[in-house]
């Protein structure tokens, strides 16, 4: 590489280097590591722009806001463990499934996908940070102070209308106490966060890609993350009009969703779950872009059908926002409108079953490296495909007549949420820790947890779906001894805790290889894609140089080139790269 | 080049052999080298196992829905069994090509670089109008079904002679037959029922109806959002303030079915409770004039307790 073939204008004053630097009065050849004096400690955490240490700041939170989450769905399966318990209060019950819900939605899975997404995104399109870093700033702290407002709400009184806040439950005619709007207020704050959050990458992934990386040459992870923000800046104004109508239902006399007064308690349900349905994609795309990048790089052999699996994302998003009444089911709607949204759900499952059989297709005839992360991935096939099957079986609105609001749709939606998007996610946590910490997690204790999440999790939630048809309805803190709920119950229970204890051990893990983990350098796994071109951990300038992108895999164009000049193998290049001129 | 570095590496250029030697897979200790893919592999087929054998043999109940006796009931039934049949199929084809993949192209040592294959255009639109195809045979099978579900059946002859009680009611949606209207009213925790007639008889939380003669339900609340909902009779309903929504069930055997609300509907959501008493006809007639007297008896005494504390008109 004769020249280097990216040099990011300096910032005036900012970069502190001798004189002569620009030599020739030209842009500097080499931009460093270093740029201006930062804050160190803590307050280099409360003060940063940079668009790492927010993805750090949203990893861990989020993993913080994922233990309550699960510590709440604990309790309630510990109730639930036993027929006529009496454990819980039915209030606490109440309040504690609609904080598992809003956490794990809200303060979650979304904000863990978006950090991920924060993190990695610059450095897989060759950036140096995102296009509006203090705006991505803004984000974080949007985010954090939408959970600590929603989570104050339990030392006075915890929302308790679960997290779709039915109206008219949600009035202030029935819950008068002031936990729904500790809840309007997270989903403001939260939402108003992923906007711009949004907004952000929308504008980085169009203006900042490295030369020479055309659409078709992007990750397959920047391509979820890109569509995931247009669902979000579709989807989320809705969201944000109907908690504001909901808000001013409660306290200033409006009666949007109140029929006594002219309104309609169907227009809640109508304008929850228009966002509410792509909000799932929006949980569920960056996790494939995850399993995208996962599988190739351990199969080693490229992803099979690069287009068709970045069409079908666009495909996926798109019907995601025309089905959102197969949520609605059973309440009064004409018939032709439930026979639209039956068909419209079962059009998903196309681009969906188009993704999976391309993520087999990617592993079959390849040379398979089981580390954890595959181990995630292929958990996540095993698991996922239950969750799409029974998703098509609850499309079909007769049959969803007899399953809605039952522990089917309960085993159902944690298939794709904790089966697809968490199973996705700590792929993700295995495959770049090296990266984000420049240390290798261990492999016994990654893999043990993945075995503790895999038994523990179909045990938890396999069983839901015989207790569903069963007819044990969801959202009950009690049961009286019928039929085999007792049983099948028990069985939920104990598999929870082993999933909660498989969680705990890759808490461990991280917590141990932070301190002593092994060193990573740049590319552990020989990877594909740019991120894996910066050190690890990244410099806060990401890249010395950026290489031109000639395919979608660049990591192997660079490491074919270095071979090939060098006469040796090379299964990593650590930057900086010398640039030849020096 | 002589420019400060920050929090930079010490291995200012160049390739960098710390880094080198750490990335080689071979270096990375491989902690259950073959042992891994086959215990994936006992867990996913362990998964499938408890499915399809274990459940079935333990619980009976545990794979289909509960149904009968209502038409509407069995056919819900028929289509989940047949989606559940695809789906089943589907199933075992993606976890069997994964299970396959998993240990027929686990690495070996030595092995070849697998063969860069970046799609077939073909195979992929096989399979995406493979997709479209089983959905649109199952949409299909739905609507071949689906006036059976919603359209009420006629009442059978032995069913409920139309009397007084259905007569004042109009029932256009049941095909020739008589049929009874019941009002479904959904209320923080318990359900009201209101029959037809000039009796005006209503009762709680049970539900009295005569085998062999088709319930019409006409169903709203007048609180918060409810879901009506008796497993053995078919689907739910919900029950929302200012809509009223249908359904219909007919059940042919004498007894009881049980359910109970399925939308959150405050803090004793789990303790709003429906029965469904199924009587026959003449039981059925004998129990509204019973219940009609019950009424009538309360009534009068409600208001003479009233009249003697001076509040009554």
């Amino acid at each position: 590489m004769a020249t280097p073939e990216y040099a990011p204008p300096a910032p005036p004053g900012a970069l502190r280097s001798p004189a002569g630097t620009r030599a020739n009065g030209g842009p500097p050849e080499i931009a460093v590591h270093g740029l201006r004096d930062r804050p160190r400690g803590w307050t280099a955490w409360l003060t940063t722009t940079d668009h790492k240490k927010i993805g750090l700041l949203y990893i861990y939170t989020t993993f913080l806001f994922f233990i309550m989450g699960g510590v709440e769905a604990l309790l309630m399966r510990l109730q639930l463990a036993h027929a006529n318990n009496t454990l819980l209060e039915p209030h606490t019950y109440n309040a504690l499934l609609t904080l598992h819900g809003s956490t794990m939605i809200f303060l979650f899975v979304v904000p863990v996908l978006l950090g991920f997404g924060n993190y990695l995104v610059p450095l897989m399109i060759g950036a140096r940070d995102m296009a509006f870093p203090r705006l991505n700033a803004l984000s974080y702290w949007l985010f954090l102070f939408g959970g600590i407002a929603f989570y104050a709400s339990i030392f006075f009184t915890p929302p308790s209308a679960g997290w779709t806040s039915y109206a008219p439950l949600s009035d202030n005619a029935f819950l008068p106490d002031g936990g729904i709007d500790a809840w309007i207020f997270m989903i403001h704050l939260t939402g108003l966060s992923s906007l711009l959050g949004a907004i952000n990458f929308t504008a980085t992934i169009h203006n900042m890609r490295a030369k020479g990386m055309s659409w078709g040459r992007m990750p397959l992870f920047v391509w979820t993350i890109l569509i995931t923000s247009y669902l979000l800046i579709l989807a989320l104004p809705v969201v944000a009009a109907a908690v504001t109508m909901l808000l001013t239902d409660r306290h200033f006399g409006t009666a949007f969703f109140d029929n006594t007064g002219g309104g309609d308690p169907l227009l809640w349900q109508h304008l929850f779950w228009f966002f509410g349905h792509p909000e799932v994609y929006i949980m569920a795309l960056p996790a494939f872009g995850m399993i995208s990048e996962v599988l190739p790089v351990f199969a080693r052999k490229p992803i099979f059908g690069y287009k068709a699996i970045a069409a079908s994302t666009a495909g996926i998003a798109f019907v995601s926002m025309l089905v959102w009444a197969h949520h609605m089911f059973p309440t009064p709607v004409p018939e032709v409108v439930l026979a639209f949204f039956m068909l419209s759900s079962f059009a998903v499952a196309v681009p969906t079953g188009v993704k999976i059989f391309n993520w087999l297709a990617t592993l079959w005839r390849g040379s398979i490296v089981f580390k954890t992360p595959l181990f995630f991935a292929a958990g996540f096939l095993a698991t996922f495909v239950i969750g799409g099957i029974s998703g098509v079986i609850l499309a079909i609105f007769p049959v969803d007549w007899y399953f809605n609001d039952t522990y089917f749709v309960v085993a159902h939606l944690h298939y794709v949420l904790f089966g697809g998007s968490v199973f996705g996610i700590f792929a993700g946590v295995y495959y770049w820790f090296p990266k984000m910490s420049g240390r290798m997690l261990s492999e016994g204790l990654g893999k043990t947890s993945f075995w503790l999440m895999f038994i523990g999790f179909h045990g938890t939630f396999l069983v839901q779906h015989s207790l569903g048809l069963e007819g044990m309805p969801r959202r009950i803190y009690w049961y009286p001894p019928h039929g085999n709920w007792q049983t099948l119950n028990l069985i939920s229970t104990i598999g929870s805790f082993i999933l909660a204890t498989g969680v705990l051990v890759t808490v461990v893990n991280v917590l141990l290889s932070l301190r002593s983990g092994r060193k990573a350098g740049n590319d552990p796994w020989q990877a594909n894609t740019l991120e894996w071109f910066a050190q690890s951990p990244p410099p806060e300038n990401n890249f010395d140089i950026v290489p031109r992108i000639r395919s979608v895999e660049p990591m192997k164009d660079i490491r074919r080139d270095v071979a090939r000049r060098t006469g040796r193998s090379a299964e990593t290049v650590s930057q900086p790269v010398t640039t030849g001129a020096t | 080049m002589a420019i400060r570095e920050r929090g930079g590496p010490t291995q200012a250029r160049g390739y960098n052999p710390a880094a080198l030697r750490a990335a080689r897979f071979s270096r990375i200790p491989s902690a259950a080298p073959l042992a891994a893919p086959g215990a994936l592999c006992v867990a996913v087929l362990g998964a499938i196992c408890v499915v399809l054998i274990a459940a079935p043999a333990a619980w009976g109940d545990a794979l289909t829905p509960e149904y009968s006796p209502s038409r509407n009931a069995n056919d819900i039934h028929t289509l989940y069994v047949t989606s559940l049949a695809i789906g089943a199929v589907i199933f075992l084809l993606v976890e069997g090509v994964l299970i396959t993949s998993l240990i027929r192209y686990r690495r070996r040592r030595g092995g070849a670089e697998p063969a860069q294959i970046r799609g077939n255009t073909p195979l992929e639109v096989g399979w995406t109008v493979g997709a479209v195809a089983i959905l649109v045979v199952l949409a299909g099978i739905t609507f071949a079904y689906l006036s059976d579900v919603t359209t009420p059946q006629r009442s059978s002859a032995s069913g409920l002679n139309a009397g007084t009680e259905v007569a004042a009611l109009h029932q256009p949606a049941v095909p020739g037959g008589h049929s009874l209207q019941i009002h479904v009213n959904g209320q923080q925790y318990i359900w009201r029922f209101d029959y037809p007639g000039a009796q005006q008889v209503f009762s709680y939380h049970d539900m009295y109806v005569p085998v062999g003669t088709t319930v019409t339900l006409k169903i709203t609340s007048s609180d918060v959002a409810h879901s009506w909902w008796i497993p053995k009779l078919g689907g739910k309903a919900d029950a929302i303030p200012g809509h009223t929504n249908d359904t219909w069930f007919r059940v042919d055997k004498p007894g009881r079915l049980n359910g109970q609300c399925a939308e959150l509907c405050g803090e004793n959501h789990a303790d709003m409770r429906a029965t469904v008493i199924a009587l026959p006809p003449d039981q059925f007639r004998l129990w509204m004039a019973r219940q009609a007297a019950d009424i009538r008896q309360s009534q009068a005494l409600l208001s003479l307790a009233r009249r003697i504390r001076g509040q009554g008109p």
